[in-house]
């Protein structure tokens, strides 16, 4: 149909009386790194939570791979989530409980996946991040920055076709959230995974490929050919 | 771009408003743009007969009376394409801009412009140089990556500035257009 990844088209939005979206259009194409940019408030998160098929727009579309997420019901964008999508949120939300490597393969074991082959897939992720030696460890036995590459292990172990990030080093110093986002960019080529990242940081959104701002839950190019529209 | 280049392109925003003397479109550039530096009468005067020169303003009439003050300057058509042409293009992004573009900005909101698109395209560029000096910071070697570095947080510090500037607009608004 398209040669487009992921797409919002008039995404409109309300938490009660409180409109969050109010027609926002976007489109990723494959492989594209697209930062989603502007103030506390704006709408970004719920932006990335529509085109993740977490949330449900009240109107407008959300297309993935050509395919309607919007009219979806919940147990098809779940799914969709588990076989498609990877997350790296904030604060990285680690389970307590298990070991990083139980973790990073958490995605898998969901997606039943057996214990022995989901941990064997995780593992190659310690070296490609840095986190070589850190597999038996629990998130309280992590730095920030550790804990971070963990999550994004674990947003990558599917191989996901789009990796959903928000605010990915909101939580961190500005050069260990540099380190997160070199590995993050560095996973995403090399794998050619799409990536929807959502920052309030220049600094951050500057790795992207391509980056737009959502004000007023619009969003809005950065580009000269709009004044001219 | 340098300040001095803006001169004549501010004037020529100035006179985008309404046919003025000499005298109005300095008082209004010390008041807007001068920032503690008058420009003076002699450069106003020599920037404005270039202008005219160039054909991008003409004198509307003489009125009767004394001295170089009765002359009205009126914008052209070539006048007011360049300044709009100047008005879209972003400015290069290079740090400390700030007050090439918060001319941009006042003119803009004089003149009932989409300020706010301006900056967001300024911000479009500035984060394209961004983009440029982080892919150059992961490639590069240390040396290369701190000089990326150095640039990175000024281009920044501008950011934030736009942002600022674009929360307040609207009191901006309210303090350049009588
Ligand atoms: N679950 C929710 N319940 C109520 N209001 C919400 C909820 N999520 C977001 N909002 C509101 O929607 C608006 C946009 O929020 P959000 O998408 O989180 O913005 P951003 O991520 O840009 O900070 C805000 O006004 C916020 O308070
Ligand atoms: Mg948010």
């Amino acid at each position: 149909m398209s040669d487009l990844m992921i797409e919002a088209r008039g995404v409109v939005r309300s938490f009660g009386q409180t409109p969050a979206l109010r027609g926002a259009t976007v489109a990723v194409a494959p492989g594209e790194i697209l930062a989603i940019m502007g103030p506390s408030g704006s709408g970004k998160s719920t932006l990335l939570h529509c085109l993740a098929g977490i949330l449900v727009p009240d109107e407008g579309e959300i297309h993935f791979a050509g395919r309607r997420v919007d009219t979806m019901d919940e147990a098809r964008r779940s799914a969709l989530r588990r076989d498609s999508f990877g997350f790296v949120f904030q604060f990285g939300q680690l389970v307590p409980e298990l070991t990083a490597e139980e973790n990073v393969a958490l995605p898998l074991l969901l997606g039943g996946v057996r214990r022995d082959a989901a941990l064997r897939q995780a593992r190659p992720w310690f070296g490609r991040l840095g986190l070589d030696g850190l597999e038996r460890r629990r998130s309280g036995e992590l730095s920030g920055g550790q804990a971070q590459r963990v999550a994004l292990a674990r947003g990558l172990v599917t191989s996901p076709k789009v990796l959903f990030a928000d605010e990915p080093t909101g939580s961190l110093d500005s050069l260990t959230g540099e380190q997160v986002m070199d590995q993050m960019v560095g996973a995403a080529r090399e794998h050619g995974t799409t990536v929807v990242l959502v920052t309030h940081e220049a600094r951050v959104a500057a790795y992207a490929d391509r980056h737009v701002m959502v004000r007023d839950g619009k969003v809005a190019a950065l580009a000269p050919e709009r004044v001219h529209s | 771009m340098l300040l001095g280049m803006s001169v004549p392109l501010t004037l020529l925003g100035l006179l985008e408003r309404e046919p003025s003397h000499g005298y109005d479109l300095k008082r209004d550039y010390d008041t807007y743009f001068g920032r503690g530096r008058p420009l003076p009468f002699g450069q106003v005067y020599a920037t404005l007969g270039r202008l005219a020169r160039d054909g991008k303003v003409v004198i509307s009439e003489v009125q009767p009376g004394v001295g170089p003050e009765r002359k009205r300057y009126v914008i052209t058509e070539a006048g007011a394409t360049e300044f709009d042409a100047w008005l879209v293009q972003p400015l290069e992004a290079e740090p400390h801009l700030q007050s090439v573009l918060f001319s941009k900005v006042v003119l803009a909101l004089m003149l009932d412009r989409p300020a706010h698109e301006y900056l967001d395209i300024q911000r479009g560029a500035h984060l394209e140089r961004m983009r440029q000096l982080t892919e150059i910071r992961r490639g590069g070697s240390l040396v290369d990556g701190l000089l990326a570095d150095h640039g990175l947080f000024h281009l920044e510090a501008d950011l934030r500035w736009i942002d600022t500037t674009v929360a307040r607009l609207d009191a901006l608004r309210a303090e350049v257009v009588k």
